[in-house]
């Protein structure tokens, strides 16, 4: 690794430490050796599974649910449904104040997507667990279902989440994150050109190798160890706290250690059923996706659709960008409402632009509730900017490079969230990969500095 | 459901257990032995985490009939530390980041080690293909695929039979 020097000199004491020294990872060895220890890696005698009975269904009303001969089968220690859990309804992000609590630990009088937990078997062995789960009897209505996040927002769209009232979260700006800065008509009409774009992405699924679960181990004094592979012990902690209705301090959560995450292991789907499994039958309890699960249940990244609307100049200069971007949250709100504002956040990209609008909708629809993924609310939208950027180049005929460094936020420039830049780096970011690419630019890009403020034309 | 004996050695050893007819080679592995180290990512063999070695060649133990391995000489990362000393395959995987989560590792190393017992200077090519049956989520394989291959070289500078 190298650090270069040209830049910002002034700024450094170059007394740096750590940073440019390469530093072998604390767990290698265990790794190498493969005594590192994932949540499945004990040796727990008495060991019970547990195995979810779930949704066939996208949309439905629960007429009733008969498990009465799964309860009687062989080896099956326990049924566990929705009136079994003490603080049913939740949502994980209650912590930070966003609400309402929109989904069933175990669904109860409606399912709102494919795969959707419904009843709960505790069995002596995972064979007899799969074999009761067979058993279980739902009698189902099916109600209408809705799968596109602009449908669910038409007016007579069948209403996924009546927790929330409509189809779409409501943050306090309104029906969408809002950014809003000078004025987008103004500057459209003052535009050369005008490229508008539709981007849609797909839902993605993380797929750790290590597949999402826990194993929960009773201590004495009505306490449980919860061995996880969690990538949020303390937060999912607190809220098996809430679900379970039980003090902090009775839960001791192990963690820290998992096989891939990417954010796929934020959601605290495992740990509070298995906790409650662990109370009720006085064992200690495996609740672990399989491969399946793993991939068609578990949060994939959000899909978007995103419009972009963009006023550009012959110079090269943007002046007006709207984005529209739609967010499919799925049937609940996990970890969504929070990236759809990291998505109005995120835009309109790196850039300095006088007139901006932003409307970011957190929409629910009858698919998998989403979730995180690495940089969850901006990858996409980044994809869609920085394509939309080429797009435009091409249109005023101008290098896709060079057309960047016009745009360029740098210190001073007011952000459209009406914050000044501070500490850019990006001109001198893109000069180091124009050399480091081989993509010559005109010297004036070149000679460019973030500390300089833009000229006006 | 029936028992069945099994003799066979793990890591050298020689073991004896009763499994149920129809449990897997992992199963066995590591609800009976203690050993952990093989790793359970899919179940369906399609991820390569259990990859372990059954007479030396590579084996999906998720999908292998315990009662198939009665009388087999069973390898896993285990034993690849011999007398306290790393493998050059562990050294070498430490030494270019090749683990992140460390969750492929494991399975990694057996079909490593698999390959080397069978060809001991494998091109860039042989190597891909060795590994091509295991799954990483985290490295993007290209610093693993240059673990393996210093650790042929420095295997072959050894000198023959180091394996
Ligand atoms: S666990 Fe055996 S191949 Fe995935
Ligand atoms: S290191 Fe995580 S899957 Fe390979």
């Amino acid at each position: 690794m190298e650090i270069r020097k040209k830049y910002f000199a002034d700024e450094r004491n170059d007394d740096l430490k750590e940073i440019g020294q390469s530093r072998q990872r604390s767990d290698a060895l265990g790794h190498v050796k493969g005594i590192t220890p994932f949540y499945a890696d004990r040796a727990i005698p008495g060991l019970l599974h547990i195995r979810m009975v779930r949704s066939p269904h996208h949309h439905a009303r629960i007429l009733g649910i008969d498990a009465s001969r799964a309860e009687r089968h062989p080896g099956v220690r326990r049924v566990i449904t929705a009136r079994d859990v003490p603080h049913n309804v939740y949502t994980v992000l209650s912590l930070i104040n966003i609400g309402p609590e929109d989904e069933p630990v175990l669904a109860f009088d409606k399912v709102r997507w494919q795969g959707e937990p419904i009843v709960c078997i505790v069995a002596d062995s995972e064979r007899a667990a799969y074999e009761a789960a067979q058993l279980v009897q739902i009698a189902y209505e099916e109600l209408p279902a809705v799968f596109d996040v602009e449908e669910a927002l038409k007016p007579g769209a069948p209403l996924v989440n009546e927790y929330h009232g409509q189809n779409y979260y409501r943050y306090d700006s309104g029906e969408s994150r809002k950014v809003i800065l000078g004025d987008v008509e103004k500057g459209f009409a003052e535009a050369d050109f005008i490229l508008e774009q539709r981007y849609q992405a797909s839902p993605i699924e993380q797929a750790p190798t290590e597949t999402t679960g826990c194993v929960v181990v009773p201590d004495q004094n009505n306490r449980f160890t919860c061995y996880t592979g969690t990538q949020a012990v303390f937060f999912t902690l607190d809220n098996s706290s809430v679900i379970l209705q039980v003090p902090g301090q009775q839960l001791h959560f192990v963690g820290g250690t998992a096989g891939g995450g990417f954010g796929g292991k934020v959601d605290c789907t495992t740990e509070p059923i298995a906790i409650l499994a662990s109370m009720l039958t006085g064992r200690p309890v495996s609740y672990i996706y399989n491969r399946y699960e793993e991939m068609q249940i578990s949060s994939p990244r959000a899909a978007e659709r995103i419009y972009l609307k963009d006023g550009v100049m012959k110079d090269g200069r943007i002046v007006a960008r709207q984005v529209r971007c739609y967010v499919d949250s799925g049937a609940y709100s996990r970890h969504t409402p929070y990236g759809t504002q990291k998505a109005a956040a995120h835009f309109p990209g790196p850039y300095t632009i006088p007139n901006v609008r932003i409307d970011c909708y957190c929409v629910y629809t009858n698919r998998t509730p989403s979730s995180a993924m690495r940089g969850f609310g901006v990858t996409i939208g980044d994809f869609a900017l920085e394509v939309q950027m080429d797009k435009l180049a091409r249109l005023i005929g101008m290098d896709p490079l060079e057309f960047r460094f016009v745009n360029a936020y740098r210190d001073g420039d007011m952000k459209a969230h009406h914050q000044p830049t501070e500490g850019a780096a990006l001109i001198e970011c893109m000069q180091e990969a124009a050399e480091w690419a081989d993509w010559p630019v005109d010297p004036r890009c070149m000679a460019m500095s973030s500390r300089e403020p833009r000229r006006q034309p | 459901m029936a028992k069945i004996p099994l003799h066979f050695i793990l890591n050298g050893e020689e073991r004896a257990e009763f499994v149920d007819s129809g449990a897997t080679l992992l199963r066995l592995l590591r609800d009976k032995t203690g050993d952990l180290t093989a790793k359970s990512g899919c179940l369906q063999g399609t991820c390569g985490t259990c990859t372990v070695l059954v007479d030396g060649a590579p084996r999906l133990s998720c999908i292998t009939l315990a009662e198939d391995c009665d009388g087999a000489d069973v390898e896993t990362v285990a034993g690849l530390a011999a007398h306290g000393q790393l493998h050059p395959l562990q050294h070498a995987v430490m030494e270019h980041f090749a683990a992140q989560c460390g969750f492929c590792t494991p399975g990694m190393l057996m079909a490593a080690k698999a390959l080397f017992l069978t060809n001991p200077r494998p091109s860039r090519e042989d190597v891909v293909e060795a590994l091509s049956g295991n799954i990483c989520r985290c490295t993007g394989y290209e610093p693993i695929i240059q673990a393996v291959l210093s650790a042929a070289q420095v295997m072959s500078a050894s000198g023959p039979g180091a394996a």
